[in-house]
């Protein structure tokens, strides 16, 4: 009796999953360990002739220097991200869940550009960066600093901060809106009660504002973390991961070994060590997290 | 007391600022975008157009752009319906329903959020090419549903959860069944969070790239972000023209932000705040 009963639920439940799962088996979850299986193999991904070749790709990683240029890139990015973007995630959040007049109107338009897909703010930012006509370099004729100007997104030295920068540019809205949604949830009488008792706004904002918003600004770094890994498309567009791999993250390496240089092994290798690096990661935040609930526990 | 605070006039400073910088690319945009070429060139980047011109929005109109456009539409409404139906379908089944591998096909769903999207891109290629669909438009829905469903999950799931079960064990006297329980009750009442997921869902794939990159080859079954970056190869004498076609194409996504606000906003960061 309770076998069937038991079974019965297992098929309606199916029925309802059904059509996700098929969807997310067939191209999320499946594809998984073959990317690992291709990562044997050398393969153009075209014609059929796989060849075997056991654990070479993962060798030939391991032994790469621009793969793990790409990994240090990753990790600078990650920590540029939350040091830049937390900060004015946090401040521009403050002052856009404040009860100021026209706060709604500034919400509004500095969130314009998480609505932009990542190849038009790339393309938009090319022609700032631009060495003849571009923004960044008239602006510093302009106010004398002519001897700076360089062709940002070319010169090694400057391509990856220029890109960075971008990256702030899109994503802040992003961090102004979750801080925003954190503070105006801090309940008012707290900095009501602090202001009769004598504290400036700036006492009040690192005395019970940050502290409060403390568990969000964890999980904003959560964020970033995990995110980094994802960045493609701007980084794609801007540069390609070049100049000489000065912007090489391990998605557009992995990108153009597999279909730019048809070595779809190689780049599965590398589509491999992310997935590896990403369940680490987020294993890691997890059990981070358990531990702060165990100590309040 | 407070009005002449110091504080508050630093911090509009700051806000102008930031609504500068956040302004001025759009700006710089649509500003060059109406001069020929001559001009651009030969000109400053800060110099007003001596004549607004729409030369470089027909040519960009006439240059396949209305193809993409109408590409971009069909896929990712497509897209989005199978989502929204099957993604609330399952996060009914997880959050109300007693069954085994529950625990297992919820810990499957989540774990996609963080996973990077790269792991799935050379097989996905090879099964697209395997089922005949490489190159063809239908072909992005399937990973586009795919990469999706996490997090369209996770937000309908939480909702869902919090939704009073009394309601249906009412309707469970009244002889429901479970799916007439899902359409007549849960779902209509769950409509804040499909709204929400929707919107984060059509504006993540609006924006799609990387997908179209890879199973996308020839001009006229190129989505819109697809079409832009050729364009890009196209127009390198003529930046103006890139420039229109860039406008254009982020046209729609802003007008839609114009219309829904705040709506869009809460959709955009639905998984990272909860409420």
């Amino acid at each position: 009796m309770n076998s069937i009963k038991s079974r019965h639920n297992f098929l309606v439940a199916l029925a309802f999953l059904g059509p996700a799962l098929f969807f997310y088996l067939m191209y999320f979850i499946i594809p998984i360990p073959m990317s690992f299986f291709y990562s044997l193999f050398k393969w153009n991904g075209i014609t059929p002739d796989m060849e075997f070749i056991g654990l070479k790709n993962w060798n030939s990683l391991f032994a790469d220097s621009v793969f793990w240029k790409s990994v240090l890139n990753n990790f600078v990015l990650v920590i540029m991200s939350i040091i830049i973007q937390i900060p004015f995630g946090i401040i521009l959040g403050a002052m856009v869940s404040s009860k100021m007049k026209g706060s709604k109107i500034f919400k509004f338009f500095y969130f314009i550009p998480m609505t932009l897909s990542a190849v038009a703010i790339g393309l938009i930012w090319i022609f700032i960066y631009e060495p003849n006509f571009g923004v960044v370099n008239a602006f510093l004729e302009i106010i004398g600093l002519g001897q700076f100007t360089t062709g940002w997104l070319g010169d090694p030295s400057t391509a990856f901060g220029a890109v960075i920068l971008t990256v702030c540019w899109q994503y802040i809205p992003f961090y102004m809106i979750i801080f925003s949604a954190a503070i105006s949830s801090i309940p008012v009488e707290l900095s009501e009660a602090a202001y009769i008792d004598g504290a400036t706004r700036i006492q009040t904002f690192f005395r019970i504002t940050l502290p409060l918003i403390s568990g969000t600004i964890k999980m904003a770094c959560v964020l970033a973390l995990t995110g980094s890994l994802k960045y493609f498309g701007l980084i794609y567009v801007m540069t390609e991961g070049g100049p000489s791999h000065a912007t090489e993250l391990m998605a557009t390496y992995m990108y153009k070994q597999a279909f730019t240089n048809f070595r779809m092994g190689y780049g599965s290798t590398v589509a491999s060590f992310m997935f590896i690096l990403s369940i680490g990661l987020t294993l890691l935040t997890l059990s981070i997290g358990k531990k702060k609930v165990d100590t309040y526990a | 007391m407070r009005k002449h605070n110091p504080l508050m006039i630093i911090g509009l400073i700051f806000g102008i600022l930031w609504l500068f910088l956040t302004l001025y690319p759009l700006f710089f945009m649509v500003m060059n975008s109406f001069k020929d070429s001559m001009q651009f060139f030969m000109g400053s980047a800060w110099e007003i157009p001596t004549s607004v011109s729409w030369d470089n929005y027909v040519q960009v109109w006439n240059m396949n752009f209305p193809r993409y456009l109408l590409n971009t539409t069909i896929v990712v409404g497509v897209s989005l319906i199978i989502l929204v139906l099957s993604g609330s379908m399952g996060a009914y089944a997880l959050s109300r329903m007693k069954f085994k591998f529950k625990n297992l096909v919820f810990v499957l769903f989540i774990m996609g959020i963080t996973i990077p999207i790269h792991i799935t891109l050379v097989p996905v290629y090879t099964i697209t090419r395997q089922i005949g669909l490489y190159d063809s438009l239908w072909g992005l829905i399937g990973p586009y549903v795919g990469f999706n469903l996490p997090i369209t999950i996770f937000i309908l799931k939480n909702f869902m959860e919090d939704i009073p079960v009394s309601l249906e064990e009412a309707a469970k006297i009244d002889g429901a069944t479970r799916w007439s329980m899902f359409w007549k009750i849960i779902f209509p009442l769950s409509a804040p969070a499909v709204t929400a997921v929707t919107i984060y869902d059509m504006v993540i794939l609006w924006n799609e790239f990387i997908f179209s990159l890879v199973l996308i080859n020839s001009p006229k079954n190129r989505p819109l972000t697809l079409g832009l970056w050729d364009f890009q190869g196209q127009f390198t004498a003529n930046i103006p023209a890139m420039l229109a076609a860039l406008i254009l194409s982020t046209l729609p996504l802003l007008l839609f932000y114009a219309v829904s606000g705040e709506k869009l906003i809460k959709g955009m960061t639905a998984g990272a705040v909860k409420g």
